[in-house]
């Protein structure tokens, strides 16, 4: 798994390529959290497009931060899943509670409206 | 003609969990499934081998054996370990998605989904799941 990060406005994106089970989970957690703490950072959006494994091991790390962040009163945002990895994100309910949407760039559409 | 099977045993690391994977999907493939298909054999698979080093072994050493065979019917992969055993009840409780819990049961619920059968058989000691994927014959053919 490689993560890359990059904060833009007040929004994380992390950009994660590779497989994401119990072996990454630790690292992704850390990496994400160490940005979230020493950066302003409002909202995340996870850019799962190189993603091609995730189980519940990399699910409870987005679903950690998406408390996190809520808590703080941001959003996360599930950005270019291929249809492997949104058919898990939907038996998960994730799309319930965190917003998909099909390009990283559709953040800022999004937080216009929110204005 | 004797249908295939395969035996593995690993020590519980996390760094196997992709190995298992891995070889099940090779030997799943010696059958006609769809891509879907064996991405869903691989998310359980790996849910089941979770389970026994993080609530079988509690992230503690021991040993996992993975199963696989094939009958008329299908392909069964059995994860067993020799861990301290899972509570049914907990699974149960633990299947509705809870967003205040960072390990919210999805592993369950994600073999029960993504499989045809799923059983989990309290041992005397440790748990053994046993997944079962339906294949069709002539899967391919009209």
């Amino acid at each position: 798994m490689e993560v890359e990060k990059e904060v833009k406005n007040k929004v994380l994106f992390v950009r994660i390529t590779g497989e994401v089970d119990l072996k990454e989970a630790d690292r992704l957690r850390r990496e994400v959290d160490e940005i979230i703490e020493n950066y302003p950072v409002k909202d995340i959006v996870f850019n799962l497009k190189n993603v091609n494994f995730i189980d519940s091991s990399g699910l409870g790390v987005i679903l950690g931060r998406f408390k996190k962040i809520r808590s703080l009163g941001g959003r996360v945002y599930l950005a270019s899943a291929n249809e492997k990895i949104k058919k898990i994100l939907e038996l998960s309910g994730f799309f319930r509670i965190m917003k998909g949407i099909s390009r990283e760039e559709e953040v800022w559409e999004e937080k216009t409206h929110e204005a | 003609m004797k249908h295939n099977y395969f035996n593995l045993t690993i020590p519980a690391l996390k760094e196997n969990i992709g190995l298992v994977r891995v070889v099940v999907a090779a030997f799943a493939a010696q059958k006609d499934l769809t891509l879907p298909e064996l991405d869903d054999i691989k998310v359980a698979v790996s849910e089941a081998v979770t389970n026994s080093i993080v609530h079988g072994y509690g992230n503690n050493p021991g040993e996992i054996k993975v199963n696989g065979y094939f009958t008329e019917e299908g392909m069964y992969i059995e994860v067993i370990d020799f861990g301290k055993g899972i509570e049914l009840e907990k699974i149960r409780e633990k299947m509705v998605l809870d967003p205040e819990d960072e390990h919210p049961g999805l592993g369950f619920l994600f073999m029960q989904s993504l499989m045809d059968r799923v059983e989990i058989v309290p041992m005397e000691r440790g748990t053994k799941v046993v997944l079962f994927k339906r294949i069709l014959k002539d899967n391919r053919t009209v």
